[in-house]
């Protein structure tokens, strides 16, 4: 799937601007982009190291346990498959934290955490598991209680009121992931049966 | 004190307890963060060739127009239904990028201004959900998922739903 996307894009976007005459702007992007990457890797890097640092800690005293045991209630409903006890629970818990108050960059090595320790009980090591899938929905449909970055731009551009849209956001962004879990949890039934036949 | 310095409160909160929580169970805390550390080494390593290629992907369909040049021709389509039609670029760019949707947001609130209709609708766009394309190619590839099976049809489900809300929730709160 994903390979597919990836081959459109480009095809896509070198055949539309050859035929617009458009295609130095492509060139220089080709040259370019190691550049953006590396620019968004060096941003990202430190705070990786640092995060997986701090969140060794964390496990270490016993803070990850605590909050998936916070959780569970919740986890039992979203994640049928995962074992009550299992330290996935844990990452899944503080990278969901994270999220919710907006810190991307902080929340990412849990969350590839948590994939890494899915990925260990995973019988087919090639295909994505449905705890996986069920975790990144809750991933992309991106539970931010407190988008801070939001509030900063309105700020900066002179709003009247910058928070003023928190708790619309709020509404949104719960009723989006209510109903993304619904819908995986109907894609899942219909790829059991799709693979049962 | 507003909210947005609550955001910059969180992170030293967090740190502060965790280091304080593991000092009293006695945990050898630089060793344990040096520790893990390293492991985040290997994983920021590891993750470096998906975001080269997912950047270089991206970059050559959204600097190729081809999406702009497509709103135009959309525009008539979106008036009759009566949804901005402005508000399409955002709803397409969310999920590939979250840097390019985040500059699409800046342009409209530039262009409308920041309490407009359409400033306020990119606005919870931009926040309610999260780079649906970018995510998955980051955390599959990261531990070499090639079968990806209904992620990503669940993934964009939610994106849209977002598009939806947004343009509801703003009509009915803040234009009704």
């Amino acid at each position: 799937m994903i390979n597919k996307i990836w081959a459109s894009f480009i095809i896509i976007g070198i055949l539309y601007s050859f035929l617009t005459g458009n295609i130095d702007t492509i060139n220089q992007e080709i040259i370019d982009c190691g550049k953006t990457s590396l620019d968004l890797f060096l941003a990202m890097f430190p705070m990786m190291i640092l995060w997986s640092g701090i969140m060794n800690i964390a496990k270490k005293a016993g803070i990850l346990e605590w909050l998936s045991y916070r959780m569970r209630p919740l986890f039992r409903i979203i994640f049928p498959e995962i074992e009550e006890n299992d330290e996935t629970l844990g990452y899944i818990a503080s990278n969901l934290t994270i999220n919710m108050l907006g810190i991307h960059n902080a929340s990412t090595p849990f969350g590839l955490k948590a994939m890494k320790c899915m990925q260990e009980k995973n019988k087919h090591k090639n295909k994505a598991t449905r705890s996986m899938i069920t975790f990144l929905v809750l991933n992309t449909s991106g539970v931010t209680l407190l988008a801070t970055d939001i509030i900063a731009v309105r700020a900066m551009y002179g709003s009247k009121n910058p928070t003023d849209l928190i708790f619309i956001t709020i509404i949104a962004t719960l009723i989006n992931t209510v109903l993304a879990l619904i819908m995986d949890r109907i894609l899942w039934k219909a790829d059991q049966k799709h693979e049962s036949k | 004190m507003n909210l947005s310095n609550i955001g910059n409160l969180f992170i030293p909160i967090v740190v502060f307890t965790i280091v304080i929580i593991a000092i009293i169970k006695k945990v050898n805390v630089y060793d344990e963060f040096v520790e893990g550390a390293k492991e985040g080494l290997g994983m920021g390593i590891s993750i470096f060739p998906y975001l080269i290629g997912m950047i270089f992907g991206i970059n050559i369909l959204l600097k190729s127009e081809i999406l702009n040049h497509l709103f135009i021709f959309l525009k008539p389509i979106f008036d009759f239904i009566k949804i901005p039609v402005e508000v399409l670029p955002m709803a397409i760019i969310r999920p590939i990028s979250g840097n390019a949707s985040f500059a699409v947001m800046i342009d409209i609130i530039k262009n409308y201004g920041v309490d407009s209709y359409l400033g306020r609708i990119v606005s919870v766009m931009q926040g309610a959900t999260d780079t649906t394309i970018y995510v998955i190619s980051l955390y599959f590839g990261s531990i070499g998922i090639k079968n990806i099976r209904y992620a990503l049809k669940a993934g964009l489900f939610a994106d849209f739903i977002t598009l939806i809300m947004s343009i509801v929730l703003v009509s009915i709160f803040f234009h009704g």
